[in-house]
């Protein structure tokens, strides 16, 4: 997965607003039951789990399965305690990982 | 004219279905069981109606990419929160699209996503509270053509 992922946050909040996070990942979402123009199987490759932290705290998280469309779109919400850091990860079959760090101000 | 279009439309929404149908027969995978997936997800508990709003299009055109959102009333706090939200899609293949895991810091039990539809079908959703009680709502969608919907 070297894809980037594209993550949506407002520019600027206050403490105790309730924000909405979108976020997007560039990703097939194999099923495993799809097949090639020459009629072998694709073989299965999801991503199967989304991780939100914030300051290192698990905030929402989803799990992902093959009725989920390909290049998943995920909007959240999420209640400010302050500024900090976020950290979105997502996990691939086979374990692998991407992860985008983005940090939240306040005003 | 219109006939034409439909009869077209009306074809390739089948030969879709077959393709999709196909697969998972030509994989030998068993037909997925819909009670024991529920059972898995909710346990023993029985579902009760209301405080989910499910938002789907009633008629989506194209089952690779269905936009939709849930949003599950509850005050989000400490003691009274929304633990899970999960996503059925009872006529495709594999009937899991997603689970949702919130936290009181969520603050608001929504989410917007976009789900996979092979044919048209009664698209279920279940939401665990932290008490353990569970809420469940449905929404019919007809698709006119379908998505592998794994």
């Amino acid at each position: 997965m070297s894809a980037k992922p594209r993550i949506r946050l407002p520019d600027s909040v206050t403490i105790g607003e309730i924000i909405e996070i979108k976020t997007l990942m560039a990703h097939p979402m194999e099923t495993g039951a799809r097949r090639n123009a020459d009629g072998t199987l694709v073989p299965r490759l999801l991503l199967h789990t989304f991780e939100a932290k914030f300051q290192g705290k698990e905030v929402f998280r989803a799990a992902l399965h093959t009725g989920t469309a390909a290049n998943p779109f995920i909007s959240f919400f999420m209640k400010v305690p302050g500024p900090g850091e976020f950290e979105f990860i997502w996990i691939e079959d086979g374990g692998g990982r991407t992860i985008e760090r983005k940090t939240l101000k306040t005003t | 004219m219109t006939n034409r279009r439909n009869l077209i439309m009306g074809l390739s929404a089948m030969a879709a279905w077959t393709r999709c149908a196909g697969t998972a027969e030509a994989q030998g995978l068993p037909p997925p069981d819909l009670q024991s997936v529920v059972k898995t997800l909710v346990g023993d508990a029985t579902p009760i109606g209301g405080r989910i709003s499910l938002d789907l299009p009633d008629i989506a055109e194209n089952g690779n990419t269905v936009p939709y959102s849930v949003r599950v009333e509850s005050p989000m706090s400490d003691g009274d929160y929304v633990k899970a939200v999960h996503l059925l899609a009872p006529e495709n293949p594999h009937p899991r699209i997603s689970s949702f895991f919130f936290t009181p810091q969520s603050a608001k039990a929504s989410i917007s996503s976009r789900m996979r539809l092979a044919q048209s079908q009664e698209v279920v959703v279940y939401a665990e509270m932290s008490n353990g009680a569970i809420y469940t709502s449905k929404r019919s969608v007809k698709v006119t053509i379908g998505g592998c919907g794994g």
